[in-house]
């Protein structure tokens, strides 16, 4: 049985307490915090199991790595606490469980993971994927399952995600590219938080975008333009990333607009926050970081992952800011078309 | 050549009336589970005129006529079950709207399809309630049959909208039903005199052929949204539609369940409808929803998903396309549902004979139930796929939406557009003064017995 690697005495002797005292969601002064986060370390019930809006950012808040966010997710599955209503919890278990319906391209050692995201089909073409687009993996049999983490369900995860493993090892894959960066956290912070060796080499695709961009250095015609970066949940979990954002952006002339909530700070879509805590709490997080990103001139709001897209989307494009998804805005910067585009409201009436 | 065939070809001209066998195969069935049987000829009048000289000419001959709209009802009610004429209604296409007074006048062939894009053309801010069916499906044959569509959660059934008839009797004279009997406007199926528009809807075509209707329409908001919202407790859904119905702000609510794809298994979902003027009216009664759920919120027993903009052309596109997608699941085009009309409170217990039954005859299965006029009752959907290359997947398909109707009619429902068998069901149980009544009826109206034989005979 995949154990969670979690060191008790860190926490013993944590001042900070970063964890709790930095959530964008619950507030607590240190000493609350010390106290709830004890009695989570111990097994006890707390304020957190019930409040945690599961947006993953104390695993970036904790300075030793020592996976705050997995343990409450694990002491919640432990006491039954459901974060979100227990039928959707059952949907989403059932709709991502792999049954053998997947879909591989021409698969090499190096390829690409659409993850189960058909967003990604629309959005890897074009002279950024040029050496690559053919090799590709979608499909239940290669989902992540990270985002059970938002359904205390940490169980189905240690199930699935060794097969998971298996099956993309299988496909003679060596480097993987995830497109979704959802992946890239769990095969990068969730499986060696287990103690899941990986058979292959995960790369974030920013990392793909910034060495492709370079390459086509001389074609890229800076964008000039000021962008709100919207941070998704998984990039807590590998915060490392986060400065591919600033290399891309710098390539591309693009300028990330300072803002309140951004970095650290940054705040998730809300959609789980919407089914798990209800519409006031999500509403009220959607419409202080869409005012933030009005407040800062910016002109695109620039997505990572296609889940937060389909939340905020049709808001963005009211507020009159471009939405983009990071691989179209390299596009754009190398004359190439944006790909996802919002929906056509739907009216039919 | 007949003495009929060449009076029919007089009637309506020779390229609107058929006896050849390519016609007489095509008329001779319908999608649904029916055994076929095929008619002597097919006609397709054009006026009332010639409806009515193709009765007088049925009378005279003592042939059966059955009115066809698109033939979707799927359990046989178009199938001419000794011969006879079918009478295609489609050349009557005439749409006439009076805006003021919200209503059209449809003739007996005009297809939801044509109306809505009729509506949406020239008179956008007004809509007509649309079922699920098929487009081609018509106005007049969905309102004998007692259809439901998109407003029938707050508007009653599809026949509940009629606003008055023009009908070609059994023995061929002409009769307008409703206002429009003493007035030029088609106000009103009835009242304020007696409501005589009951000798018609619901009879399937036996005791008259409906050439023109009257149908209400209603305000076309400028906005539409529908929410997703999930449980898995069956035994709550009724409680759940009283509160969502409580509001009275929803435009339609519908529940379904399936055991595939994969998201469906174990969970039930709500389709729940709104409409609104403005973004802030929608907003509103999205409030109203969540909160009128809030208790089941807070029991984590059922809660509003997300839904992807991306999905919501599809849920939100009138008729539903997944209807038709799931008609053909197994392949080879065969669906049937039977669709009790039931008291929303028994939900629990049609789920689990819908399940019950899919498994005994290994059936894929899934149900859609259409919350009625506020939430006094409910159409229930049994409904089960089969091949139509595969006799025996229809034989299952078949004894199971017996029993299905069988079983809706002990717990309290009535069968909704009842195959011949399903007939039988309802009248065995109907009182018996009720059923002399119904038998008086359809006597007096058609006499000698021409108009859709074997539906509601009354023995
Ligand atoms: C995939 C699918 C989804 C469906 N969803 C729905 C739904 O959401 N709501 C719903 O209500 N139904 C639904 N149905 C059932 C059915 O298709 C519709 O009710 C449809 O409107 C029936 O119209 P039709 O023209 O096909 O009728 P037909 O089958 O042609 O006729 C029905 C009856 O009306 C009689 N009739 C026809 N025209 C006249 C006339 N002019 N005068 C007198 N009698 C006449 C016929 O003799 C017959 O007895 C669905 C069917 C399918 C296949």
């Amino acid at each position: 049985m995949l154990e969670l690697k979690f060191d008790k005495t860190k926490c013993a002797d944590c001042k900070a307490v970063s964890c709790l005292v930095k959530c964008q969601y619950m507030h607590f002064d240190r000493d609350t915090a010390r106290t709830e986060w004890q009695k989570v370390v111990n097994g006890e019930d707390s304020q957190v199991l019930h409040d945690c809006a599961t947006c993953y950012s104390c695993e970036e808040y904790c300075p030793f790595g020592n996976h705050p966010f997995y343990l409450i997710v694990e002491r919640q599955e432990e006491k039954g606490i459901l974060p979100a209503p227990r039928p959707i919890t059952t949907m989403w278990i059932n709709q991502c469980q792999p049954i053998g319906r997947f879909t591989v391209g021409k698969v090499e050692e190096k390829a690409m993971s659409f993850c189960f995201l058909p967003q990604f089909g629309i959005l890897a073409g074009g002279k950024l994927f040029e050496d690559i687009a053919w090799s590709s993996i979608f499909g239940q049999e290669f989902f992540c399952n990270a985002v059970y983490l938002h359904f205390a369900r940490m169980s189905v995860i240690r199930d699935r995600l060794p097969k998971v493993i298996e099956n993309i090892a299988k496909q003679g894959i060596k480097e993987l590219v995830c497109l979704h960066d959802e992946c890239y956290g769990t095969f990068t912070s969730l499986a060696p938080a287990y103690g899941i060796e990986l058979p292959f080499k995960p790369v974030h695709y920013y990392e793909h975008l910034y060495d492709k961009l370079k390459e086509l250095k001389d074609e890229i015609q800076p964008l000039n333009v000021k962008v709100a970066y919207f941070r998704n949940c998984s990039a807590r979990l590998i915060p490392e990333t986060d400065h591919f954002v600033d290399d891309i952006f710098g390539l591309i002339g693009v300028d990330r607009v300072q803002r309140e909530y951004d970095h650290e700070n940054a705040l998730c879509c809300a959609e789980l926050i919407r089914v798990s805590k209800g519409p006031e709490m999500a509403d009220d997080v959607q419409k202080r970081n869409l005012d933030d990103m009005l407040k800062a001139g910016a002109e695109y709001c620039v997505f990572n992952c296609p889940g937060c897209w389909d939340s905020m989307v049709e808001k963005v494009v009211k507020t009159g800011i471009k939405p983009i998804h990071m691989i179209d805005l390299c596009k754009l910067a190398i004359g190439e078309e944006q790909a996802l585009t919002p929906p056509e409201p739907a009216l039919e009436v | 050549m007949s003495d009929i065939y060449a009076t029919l070809q007089e009637i309506v001209g020779k390229d609107y009336v058929s006896n050849q066998a390519e016609e007489r195969y095509f008329y001779g069935r319908d999608p649904g589970l029916m055994p076929p049987h095929e008619p002597d000829y097919v006609v397709m009048p054009r006026t009332t005129e010639e409806v009515q000289e193709i009765i007088r000419l049925a009378n005279k001959e003592k042939v059966a006529v059955v009115p066809k709209g698109a033939g979707l009802s799927l359990t046989g009610l178009v199938i001419p079950q000794i011969g006879g004429i079918v009478m295609d209604m489609k050349r009557m296409e005439g749409i006439e709207v009076n805006e003021a007074g919200r209503y059209v006048i449809v003739e007996g062939g005009v297809t939801h399809a044509a109306l809505k894009s009729h509506l949406q053309k020239n008179y956008p801010h007004l809509r007509h309630s649309i079922p699920d069916s098929p487009p081609i499906a018509t106005i007049v044959a969905n309102a004998v049959i007692h259809g439901q569509g998109r407003l029938t959660q707050q508007r009653g059934f599809n026949s509940d909208m009629v606003s008055g008839l023009e009908v070609v009797l059994p023995t061929g004279e002409v009769c307008r039903i409703g206002s429009c009997a003493v007035s030029s406007y088609w106000f009103s199926k009835g009242p304020p005199m007696p409501d005589l528009s009951g000798l018609f809807l619901g009879w399937f075509g036996t005791t008259g052929v409906i050439t023109r209707l009257g149908m209400k329409l209603y305000p076309c908001k400028k906005m539409r949204d529908v929410m997703l919202y999930i449980t898995d407790r069956a035994e709550l859904i009724p409680d759940i539609i009283r509160k969502l119905s409580h509001t009275e702000m929803m435009e339609d609510i519908v529940v379904s369940c399936a055991p595939l794809p994969l998201r469906f298994k174990g969970v039930f979902n709500m389709l729940v409808y709104i409409t609104g003027d403005s973004e802030e009216e929608l907003e509103f009664k999205r409030k109203m929803a969540w909160d009128a759920l809030r208790e089941y919120f807070e029991s984590r027993d059922g809660g509003f998903m997300g839904v992807s903009p991306y999905m919501k052309p599809s849920l939100l596109a009138m008729p539903s396309k997944d209807t038709t997608r799931f008609a053909d699941v197994s392949k080879g085009g065969g669906f049937e549902y039977s669709g009790p009309i039931a008291p929303i409170e028994k939900y629990p217990q049609y789920v689990k004979k819908l399940e019950e039954l899919a498994s005994k005859y290994n059936l894929f299965y899934s149900s859609a139930a259409r919350v009625i006029d506020g939430g006094h009752s409910m159409m229930f959907s049994f409904s089960y796929t089969f091949n139509r290359a595969d006799p025996d997947t229809m034989n299952r398909a078949k004894t199971a939406l017996d029993e299905a109707a069988e079983f809706a009619l002990d717990e309290g429902g009535v069968i909704w557009k009842p195959n011949l068998n399903e007939q039988r069901m309802v009248m065995e149980r109907m009182d018996p003064n009720t059923l002399k009544l119904l038998g008086k009826i359809k006597q007096l109206l058609d006499p000698n017995g021409i108009m859709n034989p074997g539906n509601w005979e009354a023995k």
